[in-house]
C-alpha cells in the first residue's frame, strides 16, 4: 500500500491488515503513555480544503500518538484561498518534506490527482473527497462493527471479517462519501448491505452496486438488521426538491423513537445504531436513538484514532516509503556491499 | 548452496530452558514479583515454556499469571529500512509490570537492537523494579552495550551465517505432515 | 512588389502521381493555380500545357478532398494563451483540413459583424486554411436577445453558421425565432443541446461510473430533450437545424426519426465520442473532461452506426485547446474540452474505416462534402475532378504514429489520445492549390492576394 485513496480498490488482505493493526493501536490508547515512537522524524500534513474539525483532530491525534510531526494546512485563510492551485500547494508541501499528506477536499478525486501526478512524492491519505469516498471513516465503521460482531460470536476480532452481518445504511446516499466507502468495504469484508433512501437521494447506477436498495426503512428493519447506520442529511436539500419537507423526511427515513422501539419488538436486541457524525438530532436520528445503549457514535470517534494510526503506520513505516537518499550509514552500507547475504528480516534482526 | 548444521536439538533446548528457569529463580531469590515477557514471535513461546518450568519448580506460581508478550515493532530503529510489519499484540499479566521483576525473553541475541527497543517499550508501559534478559542463543556481534543475564547457549558465529530457531509453536516443517513437531536451532551458512 | 512575391508563393504546379482517389482507382492529379487541371492515368504535364510541375510520388497514398471542420475553437480574439488563429490553423492544416468553422465563444464574443470580420482577416493573414467564422445566436451568448445575425451574414465574413456553442439556446421562443430568422440568408443554427437545469454542476456522464466516482451526473436526457424540442421547432418553422456533437444513442434515435419525417436537420459527432467512454473518468484526469461528456460504450457503438448510415452527417472536432493550468487541477475545477484537429483523421480511420463501417469515400463525405454543404462553403468539399478547386489532401493509411501532445502545432496539450498509437497520417495538404503541408510537415501558408485578405469568401469582393 502506497496510498489510501478509496475502499473500492482496497483488497481484503489490506483491509484486514489495517483493522488488525488498529486493534493494537487501540491498546495504546488505553495506556497511560499514549504514544509510540514509530513515526519519529516523519512529517504528516493535514491538508484541508474543507472545514472538518472532527476529522482533522482525529488524524492529528493519530499522527501525534505515533510521534510524527504534524502540520495543519487549512486552505481557508491561506494562499489557496488566494487562488493557488492544488498543484502549487502540493509542490510546496513536497518541498517542505512532507512524508504523508492527509487531504480533505470538496472535489471528488482530488486525492487521486495528488497520487497520480508527479506533483508530490508522499503517501496520500484520502480524508474525504467531495461525494466520492471517505475510506478511513468506512474503516473505523467496519472496525466498530467487527468488534461488536466478534463479541457476539465470542471470537477474537483480529483476523476476522464481517461475513453474514446485515448492515443497513439510510439517508442521503447520493451525496455521501461515507455511504460509498462503506458499500465497497463492507462488500469486501463479506457483510450484506442494504441502502435505504428516498429515490431522489440515490445515484443513477446504484443498481450496479454490490448491495440491496430499499425505499422503506420499516420493511428493512423488519427483515432484520445487525447494524443500522444513519447518514447525515442536510436540511437544505429540501430546497432542491430532493424531498418535500424535513418533517416528511424524518417520518419516512429518519431513525425516530418508534423505530428505536421497533428494534425491541422485532427481537433485534443486539442491533447497533451508528452515525458518522455530526448528527442532525431530530432529522435523521432522534435524540433517544442517538443516546441509547445501542448507539456506537462515541465508540466510532474513539476507533477513528486507532484506524488512522494504523493507516499512517502502515503507509509510512515500510522501506517502500524511503526516499531515494536513504540515510544508511557508510559502514552499514559497506557491510551490506561486502556481504550480500546479510539482509534484514523480522527473524534475523535480533 | 546453503549448508545447515543443527546446534541444538529438542532435548538440548529443553535442558537449556530448565537451567535458565532455575537461574531466574535463583537470581530472584524465589518467584516473588516475577514477570516473564516474551518478544514476538519466538520469544513468547519460550517465555510460556519457562513459566511452566518455574511453576513446576515452585508450586505457588500460576504459570499463566506471570507470562506476557511484549511487542517492540513500533520501537525499532529500522522501521523505515524494512518492509512494513504489522505489530503483534502486547499482552501484560493482570498484575502489570510496576515494581515487578521483568525478565525479557527472546530467542536469539545478536545486535542488541531488539532489546533496546524492548526497553523503550517497557518504559511506556510501566516502571519495573528490575529488568533482566534471558535468551536461548547469544551469537555475539553486539552493536549496543547490552548483555544477557541468562543464556541457553553461547554460539560463536560469523555474521554471514544465519541462526534459525524453530519451535513447534511457531514453525512448521516444510513438506512434513501436520503433527510433526520441530524444536531445533540450526546454523545456515552459504558455501 | 510585395504582392507579386506573395502570389509567387502560390503559383506552381504539382503532379500527384499514383494516388488512390478516395481510396479507389489509382490515378494522377495535376494541380496548377489553385485548380485541378487534369485527372487520369499516367498524366503528362507537358501535354496539359503545364511546365515545371513538381512531381509528388503518391504511391500507397489516398487522395481526399481537404477536410472541413464544422466545429473548431480557435480562441482568438481573447484567449491567445490557449490558441491563436495562427497556431490553430497550423494544426488544422497538419490534420488535413482546408477549412475550419471558428466558433463564436471568443472574447469578445463573435456576435457582431466587426468580430467575425476580424476573425476572417486573422484567418486569411495566417493562410493555412479557410477560416469561416461562426456567429453567435444571442448577444454575448447570454441566451436573452438575438445577435445581429443579418449583419454578420452580410459582412465580409458571409456567416452562414450561427451557434452559441458551449451554451445551449435553451429558451424555446428564442430558438424558434433564430431558426426562423436565419432562413432569410440560408443560414443554419448549430445547437449545443444541453438542458441547463438538468446539467447544473454536471461533471461527467450520469450512470454507473459517475455513481461510483461521486461526480455530478450529466444525464443523456439533458441532450436528448433539447434535440427533440429543436427538431420539432425546425419542422414547424421549416428551417435548417444543425445539432453539434451528438453524444448519446438516444439522440441518434431522435435524429433518425426526425430525418424520416423530412425535418431539415443535420448532425455532427466528434472523433472522441466515436471512441472514448466515461470509464476513462475513473482516472480523475481532467484531460477526459469534455462537453458533452464521454458516454458509455453502447453510445459509442450507436454513434458509429449512425455516422455510417448517414443519420449523423459529419465529423466535427470540437477542437478545444486549453492552457495546461486549466487541466492540471481537480476534475471539478478543470476546463471542459479536448484538442482534436491533429488526431481527427486518425481517430476516424481507427474507429470507422478499420472497423469496416466506412470506406474512404464515406470519409470524404463526412469530413468534407457534408460539412462544406452545411456551412455553405462553396469551394470546399468538391469532387476531385478536373476544373475543381485544388483542396486536396494525401493520406498514408498504413502509417502508425504515437500521439505526443507536446509535439503538436496546437498550443493545447489536452489530447485525450496522448500515448495512443493511431493509424493514418496526413502527408500533404493542398489549400487552393498550394501545399500547406508537405512530407507530413508544415510547408508555407497560402498567400491571399492583399485585396482578398479583407475581402469576402474565396477572395471574391463582397
Amino acid at each position: 500500500m502506497r496510498h489510501l485513496l478509496s475502499t473500492e480498490d482496497l483488497s481484503l488482505h489490506n483491509a484486514i491488515r489495517i483493522l488488525d493493526t488498529a486493534e493494537e493501536m487501540a491498546a495504546v490508547g488505553e495506556r497511560e503513555v499514549k504514544k509510540l515512537p514509530a513515526l519519529r522524524g516523519r512529517t504528516v500534513v493535514n491538508l484541508f480544503f474543507e472545514d472538518s474539525t472532527r476529522t482533522r483532530i482525529s488524524f492529528e491525534a493519530a499522527a501525534k500518538r505515533l510521534s510524527a510531526d504534524v502540520i495543519n494546512f487549512a486552505a481557508k485563510g491561506s494562499s489557496v484561498s488566494k487562488g493557488e492551485s492544488l498543484k502549487d500547494t502540493a509542490q510546496t508541501l513536497a518541498a517542505m518534506g512532507a512524508d504523508a499528506v492527509v487531504i480533505r477536499h470538496w472535489a471528488s478525486g482530488a486525492p487521486h490527482r495528488l497520487a497520480a501526478t508527479d506533483w508530490i512524492d508522499a503517501a496520500i491519505i484520502n480524508a474525504g473527497d467531495g461525494t466520492h469516498e471517505h475510506p478511513t471513516q468506512a474503516l473505523l465503521d467496519a472496525f466498530t462493527m467487527r468488534r461488536h460482531w466478534s463479541k457476539l460470536a465470542g471470537t477474537p476480532s483480529a483476523g476476522a471479517d464481517l461475513k453474514g452481518m446485515r448492515v443497513a445504511i439510510a439517508g442521503d446516499v447520493l451525496h455521501s462519501r461515507v455511504a460509498r466507502s462503506n458499500v465497497w468495504l463492507l462488500r469486501t469484508l463479506g457483510a450484506e448491505v442494504t441502502l435505504v433512501a428516498p429515490p431522489t437521494l440515490l445515484p443513477i447506477g446504484v443498481d450496479k452496486w454490490p448491495c440491496a436498495v430499499s425505499f422503506d426503512l420499516d420493511e428493512t428493519l423488519a427483515q432484520g438488521v445487525d447494524a443500522m447506520m444513519m447518514l447525515r442529511v442536510q436540511g437544505e436539500r429540501m430546497n432542491a426538491s430532493f424531498f418535500p419537507t424535513t418533517r416528511e423526511y424524518s417520518r419516512r427515513w429518519g431513525f425516530d423513537d418508534n423505530r428505536l422501539r421497533a428494534l425491541d419488538s422485532l427481537g433485534l436486541k443486539d442491533t447497533i445504531i451508528m452515525h458518522p457524525g455530526p448528527m442532525n438530532r431530530g432529522l435523521e436520528i432522534s435524540a433517544a436513538a442517538a443516546d441509547s445503549p445501542r448507539s456506537t457514535v462515541l465508540a466510532q470517534v474513539r476507533n477513528g484514532v486507532s484506524i488512522r494510526m494504523a493507516a499512517l503506520y502502515l503507509l509510512l513505516s515500510g522501506e517502500n516509503r524511503e526516499p531515494a537518499a536513504a540515510p544508511v550509514s557508510a559502514s552499514a552500507a559497506a557491510s551490506h556491499a561486502a556481504n550480500p547475504n546479510l539482509t534484514y528480516s523480522h527473524q534475523e534482526s535480533h | 548452496m546453503v549448508l545447515t548444521r543443527v546446534v541444538l536439538n529438542q532435548a538440548d533446548i529443553d535442558r537449556a530452558l530448565t537451567r535458565i528457569a532455575h537461574e531466574i529463580l535463583e537470581a530472584n531469590k524465589g518467584s516473588q514479583d516475577l514477570v516473564l515477557l516474551g518478544i514476538p514471535r519466538r520469544g513468547y513461546p519460550l517465555a510460556v515454556r519457562l513459566a511452566a518450568k518455574i511453576a513446576a519448580a515452585d508450586p505457588t506460581v500460576d504459570a499463566a499469571a506471570i507470562v506476557g508478550q511484549l511487542d517492540v515493532t513500533m520501537f525499532r530503529d529500522d522501521l523505515s529500512h524494512q518492509p512494513t510489519r504489522p505489530p503483534y499484540p502486547t499482552q501484560l499479566p493482570r498484575t502489570g509490570i510496576d515494581n515487578k521483576v521483568v525478565v525479557l525473553i527472546d530467542d536469539v541475541l545478536y545486535s542488541g537492537r531488539t532489546i533496546r527497543a524492548a526497553l523503550d517499550a517497557i518504559i511506556d508501559l510501566g516502571r519495573p523494579r528490575i529488568v533482566r534478559l534471558a535468551v536461548l542463543i547469544d551469537r555475539g556481534h553486539r552493536e549496543l552495550p547490552i548483555r544477557a543475564d541468562h543464556v541457553g547457549k553461547n554460539l560463536p558465529t560469523s555474521s554471514s551465517e544465519k541462526v534459525r530457531v524453530r519451535l513447534e509453536e511457531t514453525d512448521s516443517v516444510d513438506g512434513a505432515p501436520d503433527g510433526v513437531r520441530i524444536n531445533e536451532v540450526v546454523i545456515e551458512a552459504t558455501a | 512588389m510585395a504582392e507579386q512575391q506573395q502570389n509567387a508563393d502560390n503559383s506552381g504546379a504539382y503532379l500527384i502521381r499514383g494516388a488512390a482517389i478516395l481510396g479507389g482507382a489509382v490515378e494522377d492529379l495535376l494541380i496548377r493555380d489553385g485548380v485541378i487541371v487534369a485527372r487520369g492515368r499516367q498524366l503528362d504535364a507537358d501535354d496539359a500545357g503545364v511546365r515545371d510541375a513538381t512531381v509528388i510520388d503518391a504511391t500507397g497514398l489516398v487522395a481526399l478532398p481537404g477536410m472541413v471542420d464544422i466545429h473548431t475553437h480557435l480562441r482568438e480574439p481573447g484567449r491567445e494563451d490557449a490558441e491563436t488563429v495562427e497556431t490553430g490553423t497550423r494544426a488544422a492544416a497538419l490534420g488535413g483540413y482546408t477549412a475550419v468553422h471558428a466558433m463564436a465563444n471568443s472574447t469578445p464574443v463573435a456576435d457582431t459583424a466587426g468580430v467575425v470580420e476580424q476573425v476572417l482577416t486573422l484567418g486569411r493573414t495566417a493562410g493555412w486554411v479557410d477560416v469561416r467564422p461562426v456567429g453567435a445566436v444571442t448577444v454575448g451568448l447570454a441566451g436573452e436577445q438575438l445577435a445581429e445575425l443579418g449583419a454578420m451574414a452580410d459582412s465580409r465574413a458571409h456567416v452562414r453558421v450561427f451557434s452559441d456553442d458551449g451554451i445551449c439556446v435553451h429558451d424555446p421562443v428564442l430558438m424558434r425565432r433564430a431558426l426562423e430568422y436565419v432562413k432569410a440568408f440560408d443560414g443554419v443554427v448549430a445547437q449545443h443541446a444541453q438542458e441547463p437545469r438538468l446539467t447544473a454542476g454536471a461533471q461527467m456522464n450520469e450512470g454507473e461510473v459517475s455513481a461510483v466516482l461521486g461526480l455530478a451526473g450529466w444525464p443523456a436526457v439533458a441532450e436528448e430533450s433539447i434535440i427533440a424540442r429543436d427538431v420539432l421547432l425546425a419542422q414547424h418553422v421549416g428551417s435548417r437545424l444543425h445539432v453539434c456533437h451528438v453524444s448519446t444513442a438516444g439522440s441518434v434515435e431522435i435524429i433518425r426519426w426526425a430525418k424520416s419525417r423530412g425535418v431539415n436537420v443535420t448532425a455532427e459527432v466528434t472523433p472522441h465520442h466515436l471512441w472514448l467512454t466515461d470509464e476513462l473518468a475513473r482516472s480523475y484526469d481532467p484531460v477526459y473532461k469534455v462537453n458533452p461528456p464521454l458516454r458509455t460504450d453502447a453510445d459509442v457503438q450507436a454513434l458509429r452506426a449512425a455516422l455510417a448510415d448517414g443519420t449523423i452527417d459529419v465529423v466535427g472536432t470540437d477542437h478545444a485547446p486549453h492552457p495546461s493550468e486549466h487541466k492540471e487541477c481537480e476534475w471539478a475545477q478543470a476546463a471542459m474540452g479536448m484538442t482534436g484537429l491533429e488526431t481527427a483523421l486518425s481517430v476516424v480511420q481507427h474507429t470507422m474505416i478499420e472497423t469496416g463501417l466506412m470506406g474512404w469515400e464515406d470519409f470524404a463525405r463526412v469530413t468534407s462534402t457534408a460539412p462544406a454543404a452545411i456551412g455553405r462553403v462553396q469551394d470546399q468539399g468538391r469532387p476531385l475532378e478536373a476544373g475543381e478547386p485544388a483542396n486536396v489532401i494525401l493520406v498514408d493509411p498504413a502509417a502508425r504514429w504515437t500521439v505526443d501532445p507536446s509535439k503538436m502545432a496546437t498550443m493545447g496539450r489536452n489530447s485525450p489520445f496522448a500515448g495512443r498509437e493511431l493509424p493514418g497520417k496526413v502527408v500533404a495538404t493542398f489549400f487552393k492549390g498550394h501545399p500547406t503541408v508537405l512530407d507530413g510537415k508544415l510547408n508555407t501558408p497560402y498567400r491571399w492576394p492583399v485585396d482578398a485578405v479583407d475581402a469576402g469568401p474565396a477572395g471574391r469582393r463582397a
